[in-house]
C-alpha cells in the first residue's frame, strides 16, 4: 500500500494541509491534489526546467521535489507571480514581446526570470542566456524571452 | 456593396500589426488548458507496457498478477484490443506502389520497434499502474532488428514483414531532361558527395496527452485531444472503432507544442478510447518523456548519394541523388511515411532554372520508430542537397557563393513558371528576398571579417539557403489519395445581442498565434475592436468541418475563410442597418462597433443596439426582414495544388578547429509569406523555426544500437538547443501577396526550420575551406568536426 | 516515469541516520538535494526501501573556517558555496567551477556531499577535491574516520563510503596566496555534464594537481602529467604538448558525445587552456 505523510505548505499566501503519497513529488501534488495547474511537467529529469517554482524563496526543480521535502516550505507558483513575486512588469513584457508561444515553459521561464531579475542582474543579453540556459523552450528560438527580460530590467533602472 | 477585395483599399487597424495575443494573457497566468491538466469525475490512466525490444514475437503474456494489483481497474493485452478495432493501413493512392501492412493499436503477435505498446493497465493513478506493469509476466522470443537502412535493402536482411519480398515500403524516380547524358559532356564539372542527415524528433515541452470519455445512452466518444486536426481524428476515430462519426467528438484546447508530432495517428491514444468505451469512463493517457522519445515520431532519416553539375559560368546543368530513407516498421497512418521523401523528390532545386534532374527516392522499412510528418517535411533535406552542393560546386569553380545563385535562381519577373519536376510556382520573389538578404547581413563586411580572422588562424564561415517552402495546401496534398484529411477550411462569425463577435474556425492553435490572427482579420473586416472578438477553434461540436493546422495553413486558407465569413457577415448586418435607417446598404460602413454614414463617417448605430433590435423586438422590423446576423465561409485553394513562399538566409559561425564546436555568430532570414498579417508573431515564428532547424544541423540525433535500442532517450541525451548557444536571428520580409487569395497571405510557419541546416552546413563548409575538408552530415557534432579536420581517427 | 514506493525518514541527528543505516530490512538510501537521486527514482532505476532524509541533521550544515582548512557540512547546497565569502576568500577553485554545474536551480538544491558521495564520472567538485587533494570525514557506527580524496573515488557511483555510512563533512586545504589555480571545460551546452574538464591546482613549491573529470569511470588525476609539469612556473608550448601527450596515461572512456579518441583530444585542449589561464 502506498505509503503516506500529511503536510503542510504555503502556495502563493494560502495555507494548505494535506494527505500526500510520500513517493509523490510537488509538482504532481500541486498539479493534482491542490487544482494549480499552472507547474508543468516537461521530463520528470529536472533537465527541461518547466516544473521550476519558488520553494522557500529560490528556484527548484518541483519534479525533483518530494511534495513531503516541502513540508512546512512557502512555495510560489505562476498562479502567484503578478501578485506575490510583484511581476506584473515582467507579465506585461513578456506578453507585448511575445515570449511566450504554446505557453507550456512559461511557468519555469518566469521563475528563472524571476530570480535573474531579484539577484540585480544587468540587462546582459549573453549573461541572460546564460541564466535560462536551463529551461527548454521548443517554440520562441528564445530571442523573445531575452528581449522581455531585458526590457524589464531597463524599465526597472528607470 | 462591393466585393471582400475592397477590404485593402484603406489602411487596417489590425492586420499588417504586431498586437500581442489574447491568449497569452491567461497562460502568462498559469489558467492554461493542457490536456493533461484536466480531471474528470471517475477518471482513471492508462498505462501502457512497452516492449524493449525492436523485434520480437511475443509468446505469453501473464497478466493474472497485475490484474490484482493495487489501483488496477483492468488490464489489456494487444490481442484484447485489437478485437475491438479496426487496424489500419498507412498508405494513400496517389503514392503508388507504397505499401504497408495493417496496423493494430498495441502490438499482436510480434513487437516491431522498442517502444511498441504491448499491454495496457488502467488504474487509479499513473504510479500505481506503473507498479503494476511490473507485474506483468511477458515472454519475448527476440527476432534480429533491421536497423540499417541500406543493409535492409540487401537479399540477406531479415524481412521485417513476411508477406512482402523485401523492406522497401516505396520506391519513386522522378526523371526530367536526361542527366547522365547531360553529364556525360566535357563542359559540365560535376561534383558528388554522400550527405547524411540524423534522425531526429520533436520533442514537444507537452508530451503527447488524451483523455477519452464515453457516455452510455448518447453512445458518445469523446476525446480530449493535444493536437492539430481533430476533424481527422474524429474520423479515425468512428472509422475504426466503428462509431457514427457524429458520435464522436473531439476537443483541443491548448497544446504544448506541435510542430506536426501531434496530427498522427497513434495506438496508444487509440487504445485509450478504446478503453474508455469499453469501461464507460474518463480514461487519461498522458506519455511521460521516456515513452515520449520512443514513441512520437521521429523524421529526417536520409543516406543522400547526391551530384550536381555546373558549368564554369556557374550556370546549373543538373542536379540528381539517390535517397534511401529509413522509417519505422510500418507507414504512420493516416499521412503516409512517404511524403517526406516524396517532397525531397519534388522540391530539390525548386528555387533554381535547370533542365536536367533525376532522383530516385527509396522508402525502406526500419526495426526502429515509426516516421512521418514533422516540421518543414523534407525541406531541411532538399534545400541542403541542392544549396549545399551547389556551393560546393561553386567553391570547384571559384565562384562566389552569392555570384552562382544570382546565376541560376529563377528571376523573380518569371512567374507563373514551373520547375523541372512539373511544380508549379507564382509570385515567388528569390532574388528580391537575396538583395534584402545581402544588404541586412553586410556582406562585404562580413567577408572582410572572415578574411582578417583567417590570418590569424580562426576559421568563420558565411553559409546562404535559397529556399521554397509549402504552404497552403489544396486537396492535391492528401485528399486527393484518400486521406480523411480536409484541405479546406470554414469559419464562421456570429454577432451577439451585446455587439460582440463570435467567431469559430476549423484551423487549431498550437501556439503559434492561429487564434490571435483569426481575431485580427475578424476585427478588422467586420469593424469592431479586437478585444471585442471572442474565437473558438478545435471542438468538433462546434467549429466548421475542416482540416486543422498543418502544412502552414492556419493563416493562408484558415484566415481567407475568416476574412469572407467576417466579409459576409459585414454585409449582412448592413442590409439590416439599411433598413433600419433607411438608408442604402452601400452608403453606409461598421466602424469601430458602430454602423456609420461611409462618406463623412458619423455614427448611426451602434451594433449592439441593431443586435438588440434583430433578437429582441423583430417587431420593429419589415415581416419579409429575417435577418441572419451569423455567417459562414469556407474557402480553399484551386489554382496550384499548394502556395510555395520562398526565402533567403545566411549563417555565420565560427568553428573552433580544436574542440570541433561551431558558434554560430548570427543568423538572418528573409522570407516571403505574401502579406504579413502580424509581423512579431511571424517573425519569432521563424526565429523558433530557425533554432528547430538549428537542433537538427548541430546537435539532435535519434541513436541506436544494432539491436534497435535507442541509446539517448533522455533530455540529457538527446540534445535540444538551449539559450546559451542560440544566436540572435534578424528577419526581414518581402511580400509577394499570392493572388488566391484576397487576404495574400501565404504560410510562414515552417520556413524557419526548411532553410537554416542547408545555411549552417553551408556556412560551415566555408569556414572550413581553407582547411581542405567538409561537413556532410548532420548533426554536425564536435567530434564528426574533429574527423572532419583528421584531428581524430 | 513515477517513482516506486519507499518509506520516508528525516532523522534530526547523525545517529539516527546511522542507526536507519545499519537496518538492512529497511534497504534504506539517503536523500540529499535529490537533484541526481530523484531522476534516478523517476527512472525506477534507484528503488530502495527507506529514503532517508538528511536535510534535517544540523550537525551536516554550515561552513567552517579553522586555522589550515574550511570545513564544509555535507549538505551544504551549491548555492550556499556560491554565496560564501569563506569559499570565495579560501577555496577560489570552487568559484571558478561552479558556475558550470547544471543551473541555478540545481545549484539551488543539490549538495556538495551528495556529489562527493555520487561519484559521477563527469562531475566537477570530485576533481576539485583532487586538485585540492582534499578529504572527506566519514561516520559511521564505528566512529569518524577522514578519507584523502585520492583513494575516494573508486569508479562510476563507487566511493569509499560505504552503504552504511554517512560522509559528514568535506576538508578542503585553505588557498595560499602564491597557490595557482587552473580550470577549463567544455560541454555541448551550458551547464551539460562536460565532454571533458581539468581542475588543477599548483602549489608555492611549484607541485602540481591534474585532476580531469568526465573522460574516465571517475575524476582521475593524471599523474604522469603532474610529474611532468611539476617544478615548471610557467608553461611553454612545448612543455604542453609533452604533457598532453602524457594524458594517454588514462583510460578513457566514450560517451554519447564523444568517442575515447576525441575524449583523450578534448582533454588535451582543456588541459593547455586551464595551463594558459592559470592564475
Amino acid at each position: 500500500m502506498t505509503k503516506t505523510a500529511q503536510i503542510a505548505v504555503t502556495v502563493n499566501g494560502e495555507k494548505y494541509v494535506e494527505d500526500v503519497p510520500v513517493r509523490m513529488n510537488l509538482a504532481d501534488f500541486l498539479r493534482t491534489k491542490l487544482g494549480l495547474t499552472g507547474t508543468h511537467v516537461g521530463c520528470e529529469h529536472g533537465v527541461c526546467g518547466a516544473c521550476t517554482l519558488f520553494l522557500d524563496g529560490v528556484t527548484a526543480r518541483s519534479c525533483l521535489t518530494l511534495a513531503v521535502q516541502a513540508d512546512g516550505a512557502q512555495i510560489t507558483t505562476i498562479e502567484g507571480y503578478e501578485t506575490v513575486k510583484n511581476a506584473s512588469d515582467l507579465i506585461k513584457n513578456f506578453h507585448n514581446r511575445n515570449a511566450l508561444q504554446c505557453g507550456y515553459c512559461t511557468a519555469g521561464m518566469l521563475a528563472t526570470s524571476i530570480e535573474y531579475i531579484e539577484q540585480g542582474n544587468p540587462a546582459d543579453r549573453e549573461k541572460v542566456k546564460e541564466h535560462i540556459s536551463g529551461n527548454y523552450c521548443r517554440c520562441t528560438g528564445y530571442q523573445a524571452i531575452v528581449d522581455a527580460i531585458c526590457t524589464t530590467i531597463e524599465e526597472r533602472q528607470g | 456593396m462591393s466585393g471582400p477585395a475592397t477590404i485593402f483599399d484603406k489602411p487596417r487597424d489590425y492586420i499588417g500589426k504586431s498586437i500581442p495575443r489574447s491568449d497569452a494573457a491567461r497562460l502568462l497566468r498559469g489558467q492554461g488548458r493542457y490536456v493533461d491538466d484536466m480531471q474528470l469525475p471517475r477518471m482513471v490512466h492508462a498505462v501502457f507496457l512497452r516492449s524493449p525490444y525492436a523485434h520480437a514475437k511475443i509468446n505469453s503474456i501473464d497478466v493474472s498478477e497485475a490484474t490484482q494489483a493495487a489501483g488496477v481497474i483492468a488490464v489489456y493485452t494487444g490481442k484484447d484490443i485489437a478485437k475491438h478495432v479496426e487496424p489500419y493501413i498507412g498508405v494513400l493512392s496517389h503514392l503508388p506502389g507504397l505499401r504497408s501492412p495493417a496496423q493494430y493499436p498495441l502490438a499482436v503477435d510480434v513487437a516491431r520497434w522498442q517502444g511498441e505498446p504491448v499491454a495496457v493497465v488502467v488504474c487509479t493513478s499513473r504510479a500505481l499502474g506503473e507498479d503494476a506493469l511490473e507485474l506483468i509476466n511477458i515472454s519475448y522470443e527476440q527476432l534480429p532488428a533491421v536497423t540499417d537502412t541500406l543493409d535492409a535493402l540487401s537479399s540477406e536482411s531479415p524481412l521485417i514483414h513476411n508477406e512482402y519480398d523485401s523492406n522497401l515500403a516505396w520506391k519513386r524516380e522522378v526523371e526530367a531532361g536526361n542527366l547522365e547524358e547531360a553529364f556525360a559532356k566535357e563542359d559540365v564539372i560535376i561534383v558528388e558527395k554522400q550527405i547524411k542527415f540524423g534522425r531526429h524528433t520533436g520533442v514537444t515541452l507537452e508530451t503527447r496527452a488524451t483523455i477519452c470519455d464515453y457516455i452510455p445512452g448518447d453512445d458518445e466518444l469523446i476525446m480530449y485531444y493535444a493536437g492539430q486536426a481533430p476533424h481527422m481524428l474524429q474520423f479515425i476515430l468512428a472509422k475504426h472503432m466503428n462509431m457514427l462519426e457524429e458520435n464522436v467528438r473531439v476537443v483541443a484546447h491548448d497544446v504544448g507544442g506541435s510542430f506536426g508530432i501531434k496530427v498522427h495517428t497513434y495506438g496508444d491514444e487509440i487504445a485509450t478510447a478504446i478503453i474508455a468505451k469499453l469501461l464507460r469512463r474518463p480514461v487519461k493517457f498522458t506519455a511521460d518523456r521516456l515513452e515520449s522519445f520512443v514513441t512520437d515520431i521521429h523524421a529526417r532519416d536520409h543516406v543522400v548519394d547526391a551530384k550536381i553539375g555546373v558549368r564554369k559560368d556557374g550556370s546549373i546543368v543538373g542536379m540528381g541523388f539517390n535517397d534511401f530513407t529509413g522509417i519505422g516498421p510500418f507507414s504512420m497512418y493516416p499521412r503516409t511515411s512517404a511524403i517526406e521523401c516524396n517532397q525531397i523528390l519534388n522540391l530539390t532545386g525548386a528555387p533554381y532554372q535547370f533542365e536536367h534532374y533525376h532522383a530516385v527516392g527509396n522508402v525502406v522499412f526500419q526495426n526502429k520508430t515509426l516516421m512521418c510528418q514533422y516540421r518543414a517535411v523534407g525541406h531541411p533535406i532538399a534545400m541542403a542537397i541542392s544549396d549545399c552542393m551547389l556551393e560546393e560546386a561553386a567553391r570547384a569553380i571559384g565562384m562566389d557563393p552569392v555570384q552562382i545563385r544570382r546565376k541560376n535562381l529563377i528571376p523573380d519577373d518569371a512567374y507563373p513558371t514551373k520547375s523541372a519536376t512539373g511544380m508549379r510556382f507564382d509570385d515567388l520573389s528569390h532574388h528580391a528576398c537575396l538583395d534584402k538578404l545581402l544588404t541586412i547581413m553586410d556582406y562585404d563586411a562580413l567577408l572582410a571579417d572572415q578574411a582578417e580572422n583567417r590570418d590569424n588562424g580562426i576559421y568563420r564561415g558565411i553559409g546562404f539557403v535559397s529556399l521554397v517552402e509549402v504552404t497552403n495546401p489544396s486537396p492535391m496534398f492528401y485528399g486527393i489519395g484518400g486521406a480523411p484529411i480536409a484541405s479546406q477550411d470554414g469559419a464562421t462569425v456570429r454577432l451577439d445581442a451585446a455587439g460582440a463577435l463570435h467567431v469559430s474556425s476549423s484551423v487549431t492553435e498550437q501556439g503559434q498565434g492561429t487564434n490571435a490572427i483569426l481575431q485580427q482579420i475578424a476585427a478588422d473586416v467586420f469593424g469592431v475592436a479586437m478585444a471585442r472578438v471572442k474565437v473558438t477553434t478545435g471542438d468538433t461540436a462546434t467549429v466548421p468541418y475542416g482540416g486543422g493546422t498543418w502544412a502552414s495553413r492556419g493563416a493562408g486558407i484558415g484566415g481567407e475563410a475568416m476574412l469572407l465569413a467576417s466579409h459576409a457577415l459585414k454585409e449582412q448586418v448592413l442590409d439590416v442597418a439599411a433598413v433600419i435607417l433607411q438608408a442604402k446598404p452601400d452608403e453606409l460602413d461598421i466602424a469601430y462597433g458602430e454602423v456609420v454614414m461611409k462618406d463623412t463617417g458619423e455614427q448611426k448605430i451602434s451594433l449592439g443596439d441593431l443586435a438588440k433590435i434583430v433578437y429582441y423586438r423583430g417587431n420593429e422590423l419589415p415581416d419579409d426582414l429575417q435577418p441572419e446576423l451569423i455567417a459562414t465561409r469556407h474557402y480553399r485553394v484551386t489554382d496550384f495544388p499548394f502556395v510555395f513562399t520562398n526565402g533567403a538566409m545566411a549563417a555565420h559561425v565560427e568553428v573552433d578547429t580544436n574542440t570541433g564546436f561551431i558558434k554560430i555568430l548570427h543568423f538572418w532570414a528573409v522570407e516571403d509569406c505574401g502579406r504579413v498579417i502580424n509581423p512579431q508573431l511571424v517573425d519569432d515564428q521563424i526565429r523558433g523555426g530557425v533554432v528547430q532547424g538549428i537542433g537538427g544541423a548541430l546537435y539532435e540525433e535519434c541513436v541506436y544500437d544494432t539491436d534497435g535500442q535507442m541509446q539517448n532517450a533522455t533530455m540529457a541525451d538527446y540534445l535540444v538547443p538551449m539559450a546559451s548557444e542560440m544566436p540572435e536571428i534578424t528577419v526581414a520580409h518581402v511580400e509577394t501577396y499570392t493572388k488566391t487569395s484576397v487576404l495574400g497571405a501565404k504560410g510562414a510557419g515552417e520556413a524557419g526550420t526548411g532553410g537554416a541546416p542547408a545555411a549552417l552546413m553551408n556556412a560551415v563548409n566555408n569556414a572550413l575551406a581553407p582547411l581542405d575538408c567538409g561537413m556532410w552530415q548532420m548533426p554536425m557534432t564536435p567530434e564528426r568536426v574533429l574527423r572532419a579536420l583528421g584531428k581524430i581517427g | 516515469m513515477k517513482a516506486p514506493d519507499f518509506s520516508y525518514e528525516k532523522p534530526t541527528s547523525i545517529s539516527d541516520v546511522l542507526s536507519l543505516l545499519a537496518n538492512d530490512e529497511l534497504d534504506c538510501q539517503l536523500l540529499a538535494g535529490g537533484q541526481s537521486l530523484m531522476p534516478m527514482m523517476n527512472f525506477r532505476m534507484a528503488n530502495p526501501g527507506t529514503l532517508v532524509d538528511i536535510s534535517g541533521v544540523s550537525e551536516l550544515a554550515g561552513i567552517t573556517e579553522c586555522t589550515d582548512t574550511i570545513k564544509i557540512g555535507a549538505m551544504v547546497r551549491y548555492c550556499e558555496l556560491e554565496q560564501s565569502t569563506i569559499i570565495k576568500t579560501h577555496c577560489p577553485l570552487i568559484n571558478l567551477v561552479l558556475p558550470y554545474v547544471a543551473h541555478a536551480a540545481i545549484r539551488n538544491r543539490g549538495t556538495i556531499g551528495g556529489s562527493i558521495g555520487l561519484s559521477d564520472p563527469a562531475a566537477e567538485l570530485p576533481a576539485v577535491l583532487l586538485a585540492l587533494d582534499g578529504s572527506i570525514e566519514v561516520t559511521s557506527g564505528d566512529g569518524v574516520r577522514l578519507e584523502p580524496a585520492s583513494s575516494f573515488f573508486k569508479g562510476v557511483y563507487e566511493t569509499a563510503c560505504e552503504p552504511d555510512e554517512l560522509i559528514t563533512k568535506i576538508i578542503l586545504p585553505k588557498a595560499h596566496s602564491q597557490q595557482k589555480f587552473g580550470f577549463h571545460e567544455v560541454a555541448r551546452r551550458h551547464g551539460d555534464y562536460a565532454m571533458a574538464g581539468v581542475c588543477i591546482a599548483q602549489d608555492s613549491d611549484l607541485s602540481i594537481r591534474v585532476a580531469f573529470f568526465g573522460v574516465a569511470d571517475k575524476a582521475i588525476r593524471a599523474t604522469n602529467v603532474e610529474k611532468l609539469l611539476s617544478g615548471s612556473a610557467s608553461f611553454s608550448q612545448d612543455l604542453i604538448k609533452d604533457a598532453q601527450n602524457a594524458t594517454s596515461e588514462i583510460e578513457f572512456e566514450g560517451d554519447m558525445n564523444a568517442s575515447p579518441e576525441a575524449k583523450q583530444h578534448i582533454a588535451n585542449v582543456v588541459l593547455e587552456r586551464a595551463l594558459k589561464g592559470m592564475k
